[in-house]
């Protein structure tokens, strides 16, 4: 095996998506676009109130509108089938309880969409009304509503600490913070709050079900994992896992909405009791209001830190709204504390937070993870001590950098790090030193501003299967979902390169429960790490069958074989002893040794933690992954009329270890950027008292093409982990973590004023200009 | 609802549907004949996935009504797969990396691809106007970009 990647071989290319010919001639089948023989349309009845007892049910109406096949409700589910990543507190459908506005109640299959819809609005449910808590603060009163009656009974999977509302806690405390504060030349302390942030993907979330004669469901979906669909649905509707088969089609992207469920147990659900194929394509308002957001968050920064810079010592403290169910919320506190005190040595950490359950539809897994909001929080504070030290905010950065060898909080060390790298690479492309105060066109102003940050990608297990078939060609197994970002193109060129064989040899195997391995999910960023160590451990068992079977074959030692590029083995040093892949797949099918299939499966198992540096309480996530690092600059203009920010141009460096395909590389960075751009500056879902108020695209504003930077330049740095696959990294998230963060910095130089809450609306910075000038006014010395 | 019968012309032939006054262009493409190019993102009219083509023109399937498409010549990205402006657009999508999940990638292409219908030169504040209605949210555009301005180039070049 080579493992620094053929000068012909795939790996270090810009390979177009495998998917591409047929995603460019709109071929590309998604969920939607799925239809099955005599299959049902589903709709689904919300709840108009954010917190009633369900005290009972009328379906009479909506059963006797001709074409209605099926209705299911919470009277459909048991009471002891709830689901949860972490934390096992949700079913199917509300069952006896609603707990937000907009949360499933009941759901029709029937022979058209349109008389789903119109079945679901027939039906009558009951309900008694009970006071509703919307913010973690109201929730955690002493005399709060329970969300959650018997929250404290639910299955864990970790140490949770839920008391009443208070989902859960945790707390890292390193060094001795006490001692750090009096260490400490100077102390900032600031509270910073962010926004919830919708995902957006263009493809709502759906999902399609059917029943075979023997009972078994197979299930399509919009999805980021098909392990976790089958989980999660056999979770809640009390079926072996067995007997549920999960498939994908073609995923419209994710960004962490469709790691955890959607809609996919209540669509097994309708197809159970219709025993038809059943499928529901949420709307997109339904899209915003039952999936899940970005956590808004509230975070109290304290850093301690000498006069010439040197970080001493960190407080952090956050305050989450969980909403109504657990989803991957503890999994967020526990991530955005970890990475609290950013690449950066500070020995002295204390960073807790608690997480609330309230009345508002869930938070969950969005692309970051947490780290965005921490970071926004973080970074921006650095440039405050920054500008009172009089240091320049990349010379502060650059004297408190962790290097290669030292240890995350907690105590992991890190492999490889390319931080410094990426530091240099921004501040040369973006003419940083120079230009700190920029010209501006009347009436407008520039600054730049500048973020570093950090993400962690590994997490759980992973497989591959890896067979050459009987003509020598390769196919490619992982259960490894590609949910648009080319995960697939990545697997097949490492697979390519692992057996030295054009890209075109291999074909990928669909993700299936029911023939791939275990893979946990398209999620963390962790897909070309973890997935792509599995498909070189079994790439590598093939190439040792491969080699076993040319030693007979040519009668030489395996030490003495080594891999030609282009699917056959040879003897070291020797032309014209070469036998081909397909040869020996031959003689395995038909004469010796049978088929030849790799495989190989792991876990990720470096500990977070060492208990003797780092006391620690709730989830830390015991083993979570590698390090991936990201440095940006921004050039911002603020209109002084309107204060309207854009964006002018972007830098952006990501040390991904090693950019399998940069040009996918690249488009994560380009994505990420971008999507960052609007939770810097736009996106907000708004609650009006329980109710979201702007569920719609109309309402709810992403980047559109014209906010897109007029540079935006991704910039690849290398590191190669020792531990990764040809030694990459990860690139999925790192790319959106410091983006508000270096925004908010350019704003805020600008300004002159501290912004300390997301977005930064027009409305927001147009107001701290105001203060400004009021300022000046007052001061005119300044 | 009463369902009266509209006939289509979609990709070059004649399409009878079964349509009810609400019924939209994009129902009936998607459930009744099929196409699934178009895709339903927000079915507001917002999101530019579903947009095709009307009489040449890039419309919202999601916001016309079927009824009132009797007779007209609408296209999608499926029958335009022989066009050779079409082509050349898709050559360069694929060639810039212009999609990722490629959800939005049809009513892109069709946006596009009606932007370049003319000869007239196109630069990127074009681009940007004639694409600011089609949203994505995988690839923050710049390789979206890019690609229509190559494809542009390519064709004054006659490439």
């Amino acid at each position: 095996m080579s493992d620094g990647g053929d000068a012909q071989g795939a790996v270090g290319k810009s390979i177009a998506q495998l998917e591409a010919q047929e995603k460019a001639s709109g071929d590309a089948k998604y969920i939607g676009d799925l239809y099955r023989p005599k299959m049902l349309h589903a709709a689904v009845l919300q709840s108009p109130h954010a917190h009633a007892r369900i005290l009972r049910y009328d379906l009479a109406e909506a059963l006797a509108l001709p074409g209605v096949r099926a209705v299911v409700t919470g009277d459909d589910v048991s009471e002891a089938n709830r689901m949860g990543a972490f934390i096992k507190d949700e079913h199917a459908i509300a069952k006896d309880k609603v707990r937000y506005v907009g949360e499933a109640v009941a759901a029709v299959a029937a022979d058209t969409e349109a008389i789903a819809r119109k079945a679901a609005q027939l039906i009558l449910v009951e309900y008694e009304e009970l006071p509703a808590v919307l913010t973690p603060e109201d929730a955690l009163a002493p005399d709060a509503p329970a969300v959650h009656e018997d929250a404290a009974a639910y299955f864990k999977v970790f140490d949770a600490g839920t008391e009443g509302n208070l989902c859960s806690r945790t707390s890292f405390h390193e060094g001795d913070i006490e001692r750090g504060w009096r260490e400490s030349d100077r102390v900032f302390e600031g509270r910073y709050e962010t926004q919830p942030q919708a995902h957006v993907s263009i493809e709502p979330c759906g999902a399609l079900a059917e029943i075979d004669p023997a009972g078994r469901i197979t299930l399509w979906s919009a999805n980021q994992s098909v392990f976790r669909v089958q989980a999660n649905v056999c979770e809640s509707l009390g079926l072996p896992m067995s007997k549920l088969r999960c498939l994908t089609p073609r995923i419209g992207a994710g960004f962490g909405n469709k790691m955890e469920p959607h809609v996919q147990p209540l669509v097994a659900l309708l197809a159970m009791k219709a025993r038809r194929p059943v499928k529901l394509i949420l709307s997109r308002e339904q899209d915003f209001e039952m999936v899940r957001a970005r956590h808004p968050f509230k975070i109290r920064v304290k850093t301690g830190v000498k006069n010439d810079g040197r970080l001493v010592a960190r407080e952090v403290e956050v305050l989450l709204d969980g909403g109504a169910f657990a989803d991957d919320s503890p999994g967020v506190l526990g991530y955005s504390l970890l990475m609290s005190c950013g690449p950066y040595r500070i020995p002295h950490a204390h960073c807790h937070g608690r997480l609330v359950y309230t009345n508002k539809m869930r938070f969950g897994a969005f692309r970051g993870f947490g780290v965005p909001q921490m970071t926004f929080a973080t970074e921006t504070q650095l440039d405050e001590i920054a500008d009172a030290l009089g240091l320049d905010p990349i010379a502060l950065r650059r004297k408190n950098l962790k290097r290669e060898g030292d240890a995350w909080l907690g105590g992991q060390a890190i492999l490889s790090n390319g931080l410094a790298e990426c530091l240099d690479k921004v501040q040369a492309a973006s003419g940083w030193t120079a230009k700190r105060s920029l010209s501006a066109p009347p009436h407008t102003r520039r600054a730049m501003g500048l973020s570093c940050c950090a993400h962690i990608s590994g997490l759980l297990s992973t497989g591959a299967i890896v067979r050459l078939l009987e003509d020598g060609s390769i196919l490619l197994n992982t259960g490894a979902v590609d949910i648009g970002q080319g995960c697939n193109t990545v697997l097949a060129q490492i697979c390519a390169d692992a057996l030295r064989v054009p890209l075109d040899r291999i074909s990928l195997a669909s993700p299936d429960t029911d023939g791939s391995p275990y893979n946990w999910g398209t999620t963390a960023s962790r897909v070309t790490y973890t997935t792509g160590k599995s498909v070189m451990g079994a790439a590598g068992e093939v190439e040792k069958k491969i080699k076993e079977h040319a030693s007979e074959i040519l009668e030489c030692a395996v030490d003495d074989l080594e891999l030609l590029p282009g699917g056959s083995v040879g003897v070291k040093g020797v032309s014209d002893c070469a036998v081909s892949f397909a040869a020996i797949s031959a003689r395995a099918h038909w004469a010796v040794g049978g088929p030849i299939v790799g495989s190989h499966s792991w876990v990720f198992d470096q500990k977070t933690v060492d208990p003797k540096r780092t006391a620690v309480i709730g989830l830390p996530f015991p083993q979570i992954g590698i390090f991936s690092f990201n440095a940006i600059v921004v050039e911002v203009e603020i209109d002084e009329t309107t204060g309207g920010c854009a964006i002018l141009r972007a830098w952006s460096a990501c040390d991904v270890g090693r950019a399998v395909n940069p040009q996918m590389v690249e488009g994560q960075i380009e994505g990420a950027f971008v999507q960052g751009l609007g939770f810097a500056l736009v996106e907000e879902l708004v609650w009006d008292g329980p109710r979201l108020a702007n569920p719609t695209l109309m309402d709810y504003k992403i980047p559109t093409i014209q906010e897109a930077p007029s540079l935006l330049q991704p910039i690849i740095v290398e590191s190669h982990d020792p531990t990764g696959p040809f030694g990459a990294k990860s690139v999925g998230e790192i790319g959106i973590n410091g983006v508000a963060a270096a925004i908010t910095n350019a704003v805020n130089a600008s300004l002159g004023v501290r912004l300390r809450q997301l977005p930064l609306t027009s409305e927001r910075v147009l107001r701290a200009l105001l203060v400004q000038e009021e300022q000046c006014a007052v001061e005119p010395a300044r | 609802m009463e369902k009266a019968s509209v006939s289509l012309q979609v990709n070059g032939a004649t399409c009878e549907a079964q349509a009810t006054l609400y019924d939209t262009l994009l129902t009936v493409l998607r459930d009744q004949l099929l196409f699934t190019s178009a895709k339903r993102g927000c079915n507001q009219g917002v999101c530019g996935a579903c947009t095709v083509l009307a009489d040449g023109v890039p419309v919202r399937a999601c916001l016309s009504l079927a009824l009132d498409c009797e007779g007209r010549r609408i296209e999608t990205v499926e029958g335009l797969s022989a066009n050779p402006r079409m082509q050349a657009l898709q050559r360069s999508f694929i060639r810039r990396g212009a999609f990722q999940c490629a959800f939005c990638t049809p009513g892109m292409l069709i946006s596009a691809y009606a932007l370049l219908g003319s000869d007239r030169p196109v630069n990127e504040a074009d681009v940007r106007k004639s694409l600011s209605g089609n949203l994505c949210r995988c690839t923050g555009y710049k390789k979206i970009i890019e690609a229509v301005l190559e494809t542009a180039g390519d064709r004054r070049s006659g490439r």
